[in-house]
């Protein structure tokens, strides 16, 4: 059997005196579209950030398609994996953050073949076409020059998105991506995302409160709270018959907000 | 006065060389400190200690002794065992040093004053380390730099007047000369004031178009060539304008 897309075994994460995630074991199918929901400080994020390499797990392991990422283990020891090594894995793995994070001092084209090009040595030309093919599919076709700056929020954040899949990604991990935005905004960027998620087979970790998205785009739905899983579900059972009481409690404070 | 006028005219090729040589120690130092400041501020935000402890500790020493000082060092210690150098290139290496220590600071400040996001992002792309900086977080860091330079720059050039006391015939030194040919102190240093402000201004203008033109490249203000478009006397170009 195929291993995992991703794989956490007792990864525990610590903010100084606060225990984030606390041995936290879970794995992610390819191909699997999971959601994972739960109050803020619940520990979803972390667990984003840690796959991206942006935070140091504490203890535990992390593995993709079956590969350690960050640690190993020699023996019983837990050894930190080199950053050649853990490069290696991570241009499988693709984010887009809250923020967008786009680089200003390039315009739209040059965000998006920065890493194609340098990352994975693809030729300036091909990989121009492939962006020039992403931003047609966010909608963006004519503002491959723009400076990011001139562009709206909604509009950065479907760059951000064809930036992300401009890597090929095996593996893309989406952290509040509308959070930010005007909720006018939200529905471009949630039908990008949408359409990305009908026509690839990306394995998607998706952190959101848009519940309706969740539900449309995500077979399986991950409740975390104090950086546990709580209950674990498909979007359907989940939003509509939850079993838990913590999880009702959630879902009826974020509908009803 | 008259007279006073006639030596400075006299003088004129000589206030040339020493237009001259204040410029090089300028330019010299200021490249100087550039590198010194851009190395030693990279130093002060890496991971490693064996890089960071000795950053900082080069910093402090350079910013915690005196120009006059280290310059006396370079130009009449040094000799004392065995390592004798050139005049300018004292000036220059004391001038870079010190400066450079103190844009390390700018360096510093400036790189961790770029959002975090922008080095996520670029984690997330895999973009190298290396490739981060130079492509990502320098770039975005350098139009907040400059204004702080621009300040740095200006005091360099007048730092640079110590040049005469290791024996440098600068712009300041042109200026003594001036005051012992004319015997008139209100004049030469008249003049001298003149001139260093000259000098400084030049080279605040020139950082300006440097700020303009770093900004407009991260997407921040208008490009050098609107910005130059609206001197006086010049109209400022404008679709619609009726």
């Amino acid at each position: 059997m195929a291993p995992p897309a991703i794989e956490l075994r007792g990864v525990v994460k610590r903010f100084g005196a606060n225990t984030v995630l606390d041995g936290l074991d879970f794995s992610v199918a390819k191909g699997d579209r999971v959601t994972l929901i739960g109050p803020s400080g619940s520990g979803k994020t972390t667990i984003l950030r840690l796959l991206m390499t942006l935070e140091e797990s504490d203890a535990g392991l992390i593995l993709v398609d079956g590969d350690p990422y960050t640690h190993e283990m020699k023996g019983r020891r837990r050894v930190a994996l080199s950053e050649r090594r853990r490069s290696l894995v991570r241009k499988r793995v693709g984010m887009v953050f809250q923020q967008f994070n786009l680089f200003p001092n390039m315009t739209v084209l040059e965000n998006i073949v920065e890493a194609p090009v340098h990352v994975l040595g693809i030729s300036k030309e091909q990989a121009v076409h492939r962006a020039k093919e992403l931003l047609d599919q966010v909608g963006l076709g004519d503002k491959a020059d723009a400076r990011c700056t001139q562009l709206s929020g909604g509009q950065q954040q479907r760059v951000a998105i064809a930036r992300a899949l401009a890597m090929d990604p095996e593996i893309l991990l989406l952290d509040e991506v509308t959070s930010a935005l005007d909720p006018e905004l939200v529905a471009d960027v949630l039908g990008v995302l949408r359409e990305v998620a009908e026509t690839t087979d990306i394995t998607m970790l998706i952190v959101t409160h848009e519940m309706q998205f969740a539900r449309d785009v995500s077979n399986r739905v991950l409740m975390f709270d104090h950086g546990r899983i709580v209950e674990e579900a498909d979007p359907e059972t989940m939003f509509s018959a939850p079993r838990e009481e913590r999880t009702q409690e959630f879902l009826k404070a974020v509908l009803a907000g | 006065m008259s007279d006073d006028l006639q030596i400075l005219l006299d003088s004129l090729p000589r206030l040339g060389d020493a237009v001259l040589v204040t410029l090089q120690l300028t330019v010299g130092g200021a490249a100087l400190a550039f590198v010194v400041a851009v190395l030693l501020g990279l130093g002060s935000r890496t991971g490693s200690l064996l890089v960071r402890g000795p950053s900082r500790v080069v910093v402090e020493l350079l910013r915690g002794t005196s120009l006059v000082v280290q310059l006396f060092w370079l130009f009449y210690v040094l000799p004392v065992f065995g390592f004798r150098l050139e005049s300018l290139v004292c000036g220059i290496l004391a001038l870079g040093l010190n400066f450079g220590a103190y844009g390390a600071e700018v360096v510093r400040g400036s790189l961790a004053a770029v959002p975090t996001g922008q080095w996520e992002a670029a984690v997330a792309l895999d973009l190298s380390p290396v490739h981060r900086m130079r492509r990502v977080v320098f770039p975005q860091a350098w139009p907040l730099m400059i204004p702080m330079f621009t300040n740095l720059l200006i005091q360099l050039v007048k730092g640079s007047a110590l040049a005469t006391y290791i024996l440098l015939h600068d712009l300041n030194y042109f200026i003594e000369q001036l005051r012992r040919g004319t015997q008139d102190t209100v004049f030469s240093y008249g003049v001298g004031l003149v001139l260093y402000f000259l000098l400084a201004y030049a080279l605040t203008l020139l950082m300006n178009a440097l700020e303009v033109r770093a900004k407009h490249r991260v997407g921040a203000g208008p490009s050098l060539r609107q910005v130059l478009s609206v001197v006086p006397g010049r109209r400022p170009v404008r679709a619609g304008a009726a």
